[in-house]
């Protein structure tokens, strides 16, 4: 294939610089938000509720202090006859007429949702890789009807099935524990999952896997030598999807936790609650909530580029 | 190395029978080649005997031992694809050696790597083997698909196509190689193509294969001198064989006879002044190494080949005559064969 015969024309230098303009005033406009939260943790709570809003201040932790602590309100006498504050945190707080009470629930709330996240991700892709593989490769009976039923289960509101699915876990157990959550979110991934990744699977050519059982291997090694290292693009951009969906799922953790099990977007909301109006504590606690998704979608960055193969199959 | 029999193979796919009612046997060391159009029932004669198709009826033997049931992993045969097919993700290197690491017939590493070496050398890959497989050239990825057949010493090798998708130069410099491998090796090989040159070139039987079934079978001269009907005849030769009307010119043709087919070889043409002519030349094309002769005769066109230095001309009027030419009846059956 010479380069010729894939050359385009290439675009002018306005046209170049029209769409550069473009793209960065839309990644700047996008970036606010984010820009704004993670400004707003570092801000103290007088600050964060400036009118007109302080762009220029100095930063101050106090929001992961108030973060990751619960605080009590005492009198100035009781504070003044504590010993020597040992930490910046324990500083600000009693500035603020408090002291720190206690570890809040935040960091188990956010491991919940690690756990939770990733693991109903790695149980739907690996679920999703097996069924698209067979509804790639195999003749299944009444295949687009299972294919449209797996769909159709994205076809209604998560909200709408809350309610049986709240009445079932409380029914069998699966109320507020982390299992019931993983299973949930495999359950609605998992359609997503088996689609794209069909879809995928679909792309890498058949005689991969027939070389390979000629050459001496069963199916299940040609799958996994030959078909998944082809596959690892469909399957990373399929994890993100499906570990954005869980990370940020709202409605039904909102539903089905409420100790144990919480996951971090039911309980950011609450932190609010305790002591006021403390917006530099929530922006600290949805800034760490951001990290991993972030991680995660930077690590798999180079797989979700690639996209074509410059395969060594040709049609 | 071993023979291969196919008995009364059947493969239907839906409504339609791709191969039917098949029997074919291969000595040990033979180099078959099946000819026939796209459809034709090629490629499913490979897969049924590599496995990844399963009969409906019939059985394959493969040295003495019916397979018709196992799994393509257990069968010993190798088989090159259409398409190059290497592993994109692997190295020339690991992509030969693939065959070798399998858990069915696992080498030890130094074994693997003398075996590599071996086979990268004879289909001269072997100053690429650490390259990824996708930065090859087209014919140097189709070397390595054949070298990934031959690293292993199966019952048979099976290729589809193997050189279809390369250029011109290329499939005839592989074409030679490709005989010369299997001639050293004195390997059993089952060649699929709708190249008919291929097929004359390299075989030393060609079977021809339509709709499914084996029309004929038999040694390239078998083939073309004496082509049981129509089909055959119209697959070989170039230009293509001209198949004129029983009495349209001149000829002792036996009784029954319906088409007269005529080669270049069974054709005599000669210019005439004046008098009675057959037909006339419509056009020349030049070759180079050769000419196309156009006549018009009759209402029929004739192509023929003729001399590069040919006297020929646009417009001049022939004389044709038939030199011993195939005879075929209604059905399509050649007479006397």
């Amino acid at each position: 294939m010479s380069a010729a015969a894939h050359s385009v024309v290439e675009p002018s230098t306005t046209s170049k610089r029209v769409a550069a303009t473009l793209v960065i005033v839309y990644a700047v406009v996008s970036m606010i938000p984010l820009f704004w939260i993670f400004a707003t943790s570092f801000k103290t709570p007088p600050d964060s509720i400036a009118y007109p809003p302080k762009v220029v201040f100095t930063p101050s932790i106090e929001g992961y202090c108030n973060l990751f602590t619960t605080r009590t309100r005492q009198t100035a006498e009781y504070i003044n006859s504590l010993p020597p504050a040992t930490s910046f945190c324990d500083e600000t707080t009693r500035k603020r007429n408090m002291v720190i009470a206690g570890p809040s629930n935040f960091l188990p709330r956010f491991l919940n949702s690690i756990v939770i996240a990733f693991g109903s991700t790695f149980l739907a892709v690996f679920l999703g890789t097996l069924a698209a593989y067979g509804f790639s490769r195999f003749k299944v009976p009444l295949a687009d009807d299972l294919l449209f039923f797996i769909l159709s289960t994205r076809f209604m509101p998560p909200i709408a099935v809350a309610i049986p699915i709240y009445l079932m876990y409380r029914e069998i157990g699966l109320s507020d524990t982390a299992l019931g959550m993983i299973l949930l979110y495999t359950a609605v991934n998992v359609s997503l999952a088996v689609w794209l990744l069909k879809g995928f699977i679909d792309e890498i050519p058949r005689e991969y896997e027939e070389a390979a059982m000629i050459d001496g291997y069963t199916r299940l090694q040609a799958f996994w030598r030959v078909v998944l290292p082809q596959a690892t693009t469909g399957i990373a951009a399929t994890a993100i999807f499906c570990l954005i969906f869980a990370w940020n799922e709202y409605a039904f953790a909102a539903l089905l936790t409420s100790g144990t099990a919480q996951t971090a977007p039911p309980f950011i909301p609450t932190i609010i609650g305790e002591g006021g109006q403390d917006w530099p504590a929530v922006a600290a606690g949805t800034t760490i909530f951001l990290v991993p998704i972030l991680v995660f979608t930077i690590l798999l960055r180079k797989q979700l580029l690639r996209g074509i193969t410059f395969g060594a199959v040709r049609k | 190395m071993a023979d291969i029999s196919l008995r009364s193979v059947t493969k239907r796919f839906g409504e339609t029978e791709a191969v039917s009612e098949l029997n074919l046997h291969i000595a040990n060391g033979e180099f078959v080649v099946l000819l026939g159009p796209t459809g034709a029932g090629k490629t499913t004669t490979l897969r049924l005997i590599a496995g990844l198709e399963r009969p409906e009826q019939g059985s394959i033997v493969i040295a003495g031992r019916d397979v018709t049931k196992l799994e393509p992993a257990v069968r010993d045969v190798a088989f090159v694809f259409q398409q190059y097919s290497l592993y994109p993700h692997l190295t020339v290197y690991e992509n030969l050696a693939f065959p070798l690491r399998s858990p069915t017939r696992k080498r030890s590493e130094a074994e693997i790597k003398a075996r590599v070496a071996e086979i990268a050398r004879l289909v001269r890959i072997d100053h690429k083997l650490e390259n990824k497989s996708t930065r090859l050239s087209g014919g140097e990825m189709q070397r390595v698909a054949i070298g990934r057949a031959l690293v292993r010493r199966p019952a048979i090798y099976l290729m589809d196509e193997p050189l279809s998708s390369l250029d011109a130069k290329l499939r005839a410099d592989l074409r030679l190689e490709l005989k010369r491998i299997q001639t050293e090796l004195g390997s059993t090989l089952l060649y699929v193509t709708h190249d008919q040159i291929e097929a004359m070139t390299m075989a030393d039987r060609i079977g021809i294969l339509a709709e499914g079934q084996l029309v004929q079978i038999g040694t390239p001269r078998e083939i073309y001198t004496q082509p049981a009907n129509l089909h055959v005849a119209a697959r070989l030769g170039q230009p293509a064989i001209n198949l004129l009307p029983a009495g349209l010119l001149p000829d002792a043709a036996p009784a029954g006879t319906k088409t007269v087919g005529a080669r270049t070889e069974h054709l005599t043409i000669e210019k005439v002044a004046n008098g009675h002519a057959d037909g006339t030349v419509d056009w020349i094309e030049h070759l180079g190494d050769q000419n196309h002769l156009h006549l018009t005769v009759g209402d029929r066109k004739l192509v023929t080949l003729t001399d590069p230095d040919t006297a020929f001309q646009k417009g001049d009027r022939v004389t044709v005559r038939f030199r011993a030419p195939l005879y075929f009846d209604g059905a399509g059956n050649r007479i006397g064969g």
